[in-house]
């Protein structure tokens, strides 16, 4: 489904990442996991598109079709999802207006009819229903004045809602307490199929006991520098990163 | 000739033409306004009010000062400009003159009607004479001019314990059946002791010609009465408005003044509350939204005279291509009025390189127990929330509108009536060149 080929990435002249391949198929969990400063939120910004960075070599391939000149939003509409670090707040635009544009943005750019607004409600109940969220909270603005658990969880909201290919996570996990992290683990986990794929991307290996990943990377200065099954996030946890370098 | 001069040798005319008769007392006001006029004329950038407005684009125009009304306007051509889908009261000016066949007024319950009628009728003389001119800024030169040529306009008095029971919408359109053209409406509007009015106000271009319009307005808003007020600022490029409005509050009164300013060439609004009162509430929204060279100007002041009296200001402002904006917020809160409580906020969002916004908060704060403060953004559109709303599939254009959209919602919030706030999001939405799947 993904595959990243000698990817290279420059922030204002600065190289993040220095050669990254990577590929995932359809119905594989991956786990990126790598110390700070080691490229992972880059490497989840270049696939879903974020101008801030040059991609100086290398492709983003996804179901065969390059990415690379793609705007942020024809990559979310060929299946790419990616949840925020740091989700951004828009005042003003209510969790319902927001998916409710971005769900018939994304229908419009396939060819499709708007949803009609009675579907549309029952979709956004019963996603919300999944991910534990409370009614009230879809007519608040997003994100804002949201709790770090509320913003996460919100997340997931949308992904449930967009239903991706491929879900990028990037440190979904990071602001969540046990009993946030076991919803958002079970709202990923049922979203889960034969057809799409999740890219984690954490520090911790904390979340991999809820989300079991088929893969293991570690990602270190730019590079993936071991891969191998989920036994090695418990390597990790024991060892450090030190190891490796 | 120079249009300063051209209107003060002008004056002996329209006084003369005596069509209406008119008491005295309101020739002597048109007389000393005439004398104001000519001593202070135009303001000029030298004038610390006129700092980032320039009039000098407007002066050079040799305006024709009382167009002919165009005869072959029908409803058909105007009807775009009306908010059909409401009951209300329609006062209607075609080139200044009042079109009583596309109007619709009242005697009924309150007079809903014009300037011209009022002044000519003793009926009225009271009301005339204890109202008229008594409010205006006699340091505003533009106002004096008005004032020198009082003629026509709306004239809306609301005896007490009256609440009006549709909006009034006052439109006046110029035609442009002449190239030139200078309007001066004058509205005069008292509203009496528990009584509410909704009134809409509207300056209109129906041709490329060119047009002025001076217009002032004085609202006398009397113990407990309710005002909300609305200018739609939405015309052509070649039309300039300088609007000079003026609002005198009594005790536990509240007046709140919206203002929708999207197209024009230049636009200056002069909005001035005077209290005369405890416990008066003022409002003052505002939202700019500008593209081309348009250059609107919102100069405000609140008064506060009187102990536990509020005022709520908010203005922003939104600014492409080589468009100018200026907020200037006075708010004076003297020595007596204590326990004010006076909230500023000016937000703006510049999106081309080419735009500017000057803004200048003034506090002058002469009581010692009072709650002030005020705001004052200016930013760009935040890339971060751009990126964050296109990866979920929103077009980097809708996901701007969607931005700006929403920065300026809290002031259509503020509007009370439907179908007018349904407008003023399409018209939002056609400003910013978007369709939104929903209201928000």
């Amino acid at each position: 489904m993904l595959e990243v080929k000698n990817l290279h990435a420059n922030i204002n002249g600065k190289e993040i990442l220095k050669g990254i391949n990577l590929e995932i198929k359809a119905g594989e969990v991956h786990a990126i996991m790598g110390p700070n400063g080691s490229g992972k939120s880059t490497l989840a910004s270049v696939i879903a598109g974020k101008e801030d960075f040059e991609v100086t070599e290398g492709s983003v391939v996804l179901n065969g079709e390059d990415l690379s000149d793609f705007a942020p939003e024809v990559r979310a509409h060929k299946g790419v999802f990616l949840s925020f670090q740091y989700p951004i707040e828009i005042p003003g635009v209510t969790v319902t207006n927001f998916i409710k544009t971005a769900i018939n943005e994304t229908r419009k750019a396939k060819g499709m009819a708007e949803l009609p607004a009675k579907e549309m409600l029952q979709l956004i109940r019963e996603k919300a229903d999944l991910l534990e969220i409370d009614r009230k909270f879809l007519s608040r603005s997003l994100n804002e004045g949201f709790s770090g658990g509320e913003k996460k969880r919100n997340e997931i909201f949308q992904m449930a809602m967009l239903e991706p290919q491929l879900a990028i996570l990037d440190e979904t996990d990071s602001g969540l307490d046990i009993d946030a992290l076991k919803v958002v683990a079970n709202g990923v986990n049922k979203l889960k199929s034969e057809k799409n794929a999740v890219l984690l991307i954490t520090h911790y290996q904390r979340l991999l006991d809820y989300i079991v990943p088929d893969f293991v990377h570690v990602l270190y200065n730019g590079k993936i520098v071991k891969s191998g099954g989920k036994e090695l996030a418990y390597e990790l946890e024991e060892k450090g990163y030190d190891w490796l370098k | 000739m120079e249009l300063k001069e051209k209107l003060v040798s002008s004056f002996l005319a329209f006084e003369n033409k005596g069509n209406i008769d008119l008491d005295s007392s309101v020739h002597a006001l048109r007389l000393k306004a005439i004398h104001n006029f000519e001593k202070d004329g135009f303001p000029t950038k030298r004038d610390e009010e006129w700092k980032y407005t320039s009039l000098n684009p407007l002066l050079k125009y040799d305006f024709s000062l009382f167009p002919n009304a165009e005869k072959s306007v029908g409803f058909k051509n105007i009807e775009a400009y009306l908010i059909n889908d409401i009951e209300s009261y329609t006062l209607i000016f075609i080139d200044g003159v009042f079109s009583s066949f596309m109007s619709e007024t009242t005697h009924e319950d309150c007079d809903v009607c014009v300037l011209s009628s009022a002044l000519a009728r003793p009926k009225y003389k009271m009301v005339i004479d204890n109202y008229l001119n008594t409010i205006t800024n006699k340091n505003n030169s533009l106002s004096e001019l008005n004032t020198a040529f009082v003629k026509e306009g709306a004239f809306i008095n609301i005896p007490k314990n009256t609440i009006v029971p549709k909006p009034i919408q006052i439109i006046n359109f110029s035609t442009g059946s002449e190239k030139e053209v200078l309007l001066q409406p004058r509205n005069l509007i008292v509203v009496g002791e528990n009584s509410h009015v909704q009134i809409i106000e509207r300056h209109q271009n129906l041709s490329k010609n060119t047009t002025l319009t001076n217009s002032v307005t004085e609202i006398f808003v009397h113990k407990r009465a309710i005002v909300d007020y609305y200018k739609i600022q939405n015309d052509t490029n070649e039309s300039s408005l300088i609007d000079s409005t003026f609002i005198s509050q009594k005790q536990q009164s509240v007046a709140s003044v919206n203002t929708f300013s999207f197209g024009g060439k230049i636009t200056r609004n002069n909005l001035e509350f005077y209290h005369e009162g405890e416990d008066i509430t003022s409002n003052l929204n505002g939202i700019s939204i500008l593209n081309d060279k348009q250059h609107v100007d919102n100069h405000t002041l609140v008064n506060h005279k009187f102990p536990n009296c509020e005022s709520h200001e908010l203005y922003k402002g939104i600014y492409a291509d080589k468009s100018v904006g200026v907020f200037n917020g006075k708010v004076i809160v003297q020595q007596d009025a204590q326990k004010t409580n006076a909230f500023q906020q000016n937000n703006s969002i510049l999106i081309d390189d080419g735009a500017t916004i000057n803004s200048k908060p003034q506090l002058e704060i002469f009581a010692d127990d009072v709650k002030c403060s005020h705001g004052c953004t200016i930013g760009q559109l935040d890339e971060s929330a751009l990126f964050y709303m296109q990866s979920r599939g929103i077009p980097k254009k809708e996901a701007k509108a969607l931005l700006l959209y929403a920065f300026g919602n809290d002031v259509v919030e503020k509007i009370k009536i439907p179908q007018l706030k349904a407008l003023i999001s399409k018209l939002i939405a056609k400003k910013l060149n978007v369709q939104l799947g929903f209201e928000l």
